[in-house]
């Protein structure tokens, strides 16, 4: 019996690396990818990067320039997740298992919600460009449309999880609708709330930097004028300002999660 | 220290008015620090908001118009879809060149964060070891993977093995932290009984470890194959990488085709919803 599901976990695994060895070479050849490039281009970044892409002296003189731009980026990540955020709990009240008044509404909801999430911020950013252009809008509606269909999701998860009973035990004495939402459902649920915004305001920031890139606008589009420009100096400083950037909002979400959760 | 003592202040200040207005109108709810600070949280994010809304570079667009705009343009873009620049079957063939290159960022990215991850799970390693290696993947992860992917462009070129590269690393940071949380997790006892009959550390980790994490490996790592998938598409959008993602970038920045933009993101929809309901399908089995 030991024997033969030794046996047969040697055959599973067999055959789960085979496949992998052949979706491995297949990806290979599709993308053109240079298997020995793939591996010395690590160690020649490195020393590239050693010997161009810090911080000297000329490049501190652009501070100023990517402050601006870097606030720029922080505001459309905040602004972005907080509106989103308002009309996700919107919609999560809508369209959660414990808090909808309609089963239709609540399908529909998860519906635009998915479909909202699983169009890459990319694409949105593409979309917008056309009627947007290249201004601070595109890159803001791209992120708030993708953090809606993420915070309904993650906010309707949570009102699920965190006031099921409570809302039961008030339903049951009699409670109104809204006395349930207002008394029971928000308070319980905030803290857990919160703390998706604010990790949704860090993810933000990463993906304002590439919508920047796109879309010429907020520190994606100064890392990327500089980059271009072979000014790696200053390129470098932008990313050591944005690295600063998230640690500073790790580190103040912590502080509020460890409060609040 | 400064901002420090006002802050003191502020929270002496707050709780004085609490208990005032407790005593005053014998509120029943009572304020404590979780409140205070979600309540400042709530508000100045709200107020930055406003501030941002006034900081924006609109480049003059007017707003409604520009939303009207958007909306008429929906129209031909997702009821007529169709292809000018390429066909069906180059289409289709893009797409499986992002699922190429997610799947290559994946591998390399899941083997190396498996060694990191054993290195960084603190019942496994040293406690040292285990900080350095979770602060290198804090850095790691806050450089967004556009940035990485650029960087690594100028020692291997625009295309693929940069943005394959660059991907890597956001993957390893990400996967080294869901891996060494799973290992944190085996039991004690385990590792102790096979270290007392003589096991060494190779034998400690391919005989009790891995196998009894494995699904929670696999469905993380196919959590990050999601992930990956928008990565890939916005490779090849902002990086150069090819792929569906590049003729998203073409359809729109260059022959400003609404018909093929919109048949472009129903292609990268379709297998984002796809991947989405096999990672539920997943996390149901395995946890």
């Amino acid at each position: 019996m030991r024997v033969e599901a030794l046996v047969k976990r040697r055959k599973y695994s067999l055959i789960f690396f085979s496949i992998l060895l052949v979706f491995t070479l297949a990806s290979i050849i599709v993308t053109d990818f240079d298997v020995t490039k793939g591996f010395t281009c690590i160690p020649k970044a490195i020393v590239w990067s050693t010997k161009n892409f810090y911080p000297n002296a000329d490049s501190l003189e652009k501070i100023p320039k990517i402050l601006t731009k870097l606030k720029e980026t922080v505001f459309l990540s905040v602004a972005s997740t907080t509106v989103a955020a308002a009309f996700a709990t919107f919609f999560a009240l809508f369209g959660s298992h414990t808090t909808r008044i309609n089963g239709f509404l609540s399908i529909l909801i998860r519906g635009i919600a998915s479909l909202f999430r699983n169009i890459p911020v990319v694409a949105w950013a593409m979309i917008l460009l056309f009627s947007f252009g290249q201004s601070s809008l595109t890159g803001y509606f791209a992120l708030f449309f993708v953090t809606l269909g993420f915070l309904t999701r993650a906010f309707m998860e949570t009102i699920d999880e965190t006031s099921k009973e409570s809302v039961e035990a008030l339903k049951a004495a009699g409670a109104s609708y809204f006395q349930i939402i207002f008394q029971a459902v928000i308070p319980s649920s905030l803290p857990q709330m919160i703390s998706w915004m604010l990790f949704m305001i860090e993810t933000n920031i990463r993906s304002a930097t590439l919508v920047g890139i796109l879309t010429g606008t907020g520190i994606g589009f100064i890392f990327n004028l500089y980059y271009k420009s072979f000014q790696y100096n200053a390129a470098s400083l932008v990313v050591v300002f944005i690295v600063i950037t998230v640690f500073a909002i790790e580190f103040i979400s912590n502080y509020v999660r460890r409060v609040i959760l | 220290m400064e901002l420090n003592e006002s802050l003191k202040s502020l929270w002496a200040e707050f709780q004085r008015q609490e208990q005032s207005a407790v005593s005053k109108k014998l509120k029943i709810r009572k304020a404590n620090k979780a409140s205070i600070v979600m309540n400042i949280t709530l508000v100045s994010l709200a107020l930055l908001t406003i501030y941002g809304f006034f900081t924006f570079d609109y480049k003059g667009v007017n707003i409604l118009e520009a939303v009207i705009a958007t909306i008429t343009n929906l129209k031909p873009m997702f009821l007529e879809p169709r292809f000018n620049h390429f066909g069906l079957g180059k289409g289709l063939y893009q797409v499986v060149v992002t699922l190429g290159l997610t799947f290559l960022t994946t591998l390399i990215g899941g083997t190396i964060a498996l060694f990191l991850g054993l290195l960084a799970a603190q019942n496994l390693s040293s406690k040292n070891v285990s900080n350095l290696i979770k602060g290198f993947v804090a850095f790691v992860r806050a450089v967004p993977t556009v940035l990485w992917v650029l960087i690594f462009a100028v020692a291997a070129g625009l295309g693929s093995v940069a943005a394959v590269i660059g991907m890597t690393f956001h993957t390893v940071g990400y996967l080294i932290k869901a891996y060494s949380e799973s290992f944190e997790e085996l039991d004690e006892g385990v590792i102790e009984a096979l270290k007392a009959s003589g096991a060494n550390w190779w034998q400690i980790v391919f005989q009790a470890v891995i196998p009894s994490s494995v699904t929670y490996l696999l469905s993380w790592t196919f959590m990050r194959f999601e992930i990956n998938y928008m990565n890939a598409v916005a490779m090849g959008a902002a990086a150069g990488a090819g792929g569906i993602g590049y003729e998203l970038f073409m359809a729109s920045g260059y022959y400003f085709d609404l018909r093929e933009v919109g048949l472009i993101t129903y292609f990268i929809l379709a297998i984002a919803i796809m991947l989405e309901y096999i990672s539920i399908k997943l996390k149901i089995k395995v946890l």
